[in-house]
């Protein structure tokens, strides 16, 4: 009973400020107020009419493609290389390719700062993509790895003997196969890549700034719910990214069993 | 086969070229006022070292403490309830309720703390925003998925005819727990632990926008100096600090790990 009671708690702690967030950008006026006095849209008209949020989503929708675009192919090689390429030191390699997933953000975010300044790339977006590519690479070699290593070497050997070429077998075999992981790897991508800031606030300016840097930038300056509307619109998105996921790739057992 | 890695270190030696441009600025002297810079020095690292910075990595130091305790007492029932409910709907509903936030991006989940902490939404009968407090709470909520999901996978590798045994033996449920449960999950406690300070020493989004500028960790004194100040080297100084910290608390992690499989 404790136990239930504490469970319920720390939920009710965990989605706490989802609630008020979503329930804040309805509210009619500029002054916040809980429960809001009324039902108003304005913000979300805000939002989309704002030139600076038109133009930081679509350094968000540039970023984020090209980073992923760039890093699904080189993070699925990557992993294949790593449980078939019977590599020297393997788990040097492994450990390489997921550092940047520990690195402090602002040191990553500085070193790519001064980086970018020293080659004169500092007003353009294409230092950022190089940055999503590094952050969103461990995501990406990690979630294949693992349907690599649940493939059967056999089915690619039964198509090789039945004449396939390697080229052919890949694509008709062993593609198809880590759809799982491919699909997991695109996911976490994309959703890291979007939600990016630390890093990404070292090294735009108002013209590359993606996104969450402008959300940034407004609540620095501005106190009307705007960015409560913009962040429901975020949360509605990632609660259905995740619960698609749920359904279709049982997360608990993707984030369960090791 | 070993070509295929061949892009992969292309991207990982940019990120390399990165640490080390970072590395080296932060021996290179500060000129007030210019993007120039001097020869080497160790001026920077002794910056870190004046009372104000000091404060901040103390401060950096108690909140990343606090933290770690409060998530971890905050995640266990969470993680056991995940590990051991038998019905799907249960987990998926916990699940996706406790890692979504992890989803939601860190402006996103701060400002929501922003609403909540601020006198707007609730009245708090102390000041919460623009306090450790607030930060704290903040950083609490920020590090709930990783610590749930962490001892979630530890205690669904305990088998649960231990606790049977142990109860059929005649010991009461809190005694199950202490003598059974926790000792046999105590990897994943020192793991989620270990893995959660490491992140909130460079935690920057919520002592930025819950701090409000009056409580500074380490990642604002890197921000204020890099892009405020324009005092790169300096900047740089405190971003290698907060890197050694984390490497060496993973390091730290890693010989735990290395120890149990050995």
């Amino acid at each position: 009973m404790i136990r239930r009671l504490a469970v319920v708690a720390l939920l009710a702690f965990m989605t706490l400020p989802t609630v008020v967030v979503v329930a804040v950008s309805f509210n009619p006026t500029a002054i916040l107020s809980f429960p809001p006095g009324g039902f108003s849209l304005r913000w979300y008209a805000n939002v989309l009419t704002y030139p600076q949020f038109q133009r930081a989503a679509v350094n968000s929708l540039v970023v984020t493609g090209g980073a992923v675009a760039l890093a699904l192919p080189i993070g699925t090689l990557a992993a294949l290389a790593l449980e078939r390429g019977r590599l020297r030191g393997r788990n040097v390699w492994a450990a390489l390719l997921l550092s940047p997933l520990v690195v402090p953000g602002v040191a990553a975010g500085l070193g790519f700062l001064i980086l970018a300044a020293a080659l004169g790339l500092l007003r353009s977006r294409s230092v950022l993509i190089a940055a999503h590519v590094t952050l969103v690479l461990p995501f990406v070699v990690r979630s294949v790895w693992v349907s690599v290593r649940n493939l059967d070497p056999a089915l690619e050997r039964a198509a090789a003997s039945l004449g396939a070429t390697p080229w052919r077998a890949f694509r008709r075999v062993t593609l198809p196969l880590l759809r799982p992981g491919l699909f997991a790897g695109l996911l976490f991508a994309v959703v890291v890549s979007l939600n990016e800031f630390v890093v990404s606030l070292f090294i735009s300016n108002r013209v590359t700034e993606i996104l969450p840097v402008a959300m940034f930038t407004y609540v620095v300056n501005y106190t009307d719910p705007t960015i409560a509307a913009l962040s429901s619109l975020f949360i509605v998105a990632t609660f259905l990214v995740v619960w698609l996921a749920d359904r279709y790739l049982d997360l608990g057992r993707v984030f369960l069993q090791h | 086969m070993k070509l295929l890695l061949a892009p992969a270190v292309v991207v990982l030696a940019v990120f390399a070229a990165a640490l080390a441009a970072l590395f080296r600025w932060s021996l290179l002297e500060f000129i007030p006022g210019s993007l120039q810079t001097g020869g080497l020095t160790l001026a920077n690292f002794r910056g870190v070292l004046a009372p104000q910075y000091l404060d901040a990595v103390w401060d950096t130091v108690v909140l990343s403490a606090l933290t770690t305790a409060l998530t971890l007492a905050g995640a266990y029932p969470v993680a056991y309830a995940l590990a051991r409910t038998p019905s799907r709907r249960v987990r998926s509903t916990l699940l996706v309720l406790t890692i979504a936030p992890f989803f939601t991006g860190a402006i996103v989940r701060t400002y929501a703390w922003v609403l909540v902490l601020g006198n707007t939404v609730l009245t708090w009968p102390v000041p919460m925003l623009f306090t450790e407090r607030g930060v704290l709470v903040g950083l609490v909520h920020f590090s709930m998925p990783t610590m749930i999901l962490i001892l979630a996978a530890a205690l669904s590798h305990i088998d649960p005819v231990y606790e049977r045994a142990a109860a059929s033996l005649g010991a009461r449920p809190a005694r199950v727990f202490w003598r059974v449960t926790l000792p046999l999950s105590m990897p994943g406690i020192v793991s989620g632990s270990l893995i959660v300070f490491a992140w909130t020493l460079s935690a920057f989004p919520t002592p930025e926008m819950l701090g409000g500028g009056k409580v500074k960790m380490i990642a604002n004194v890197v921000r204020d100096l890099g892009l405020d100040s324009f005092n790169w080297p300096g900047a740089a100084a405190f971003a290698m600090l907060a890197l050694a910290l984390t490497l060496a608390l993973l390091a730290g992690l890693g010989r735990l790990a290395g120890g149990r499989a050995a």
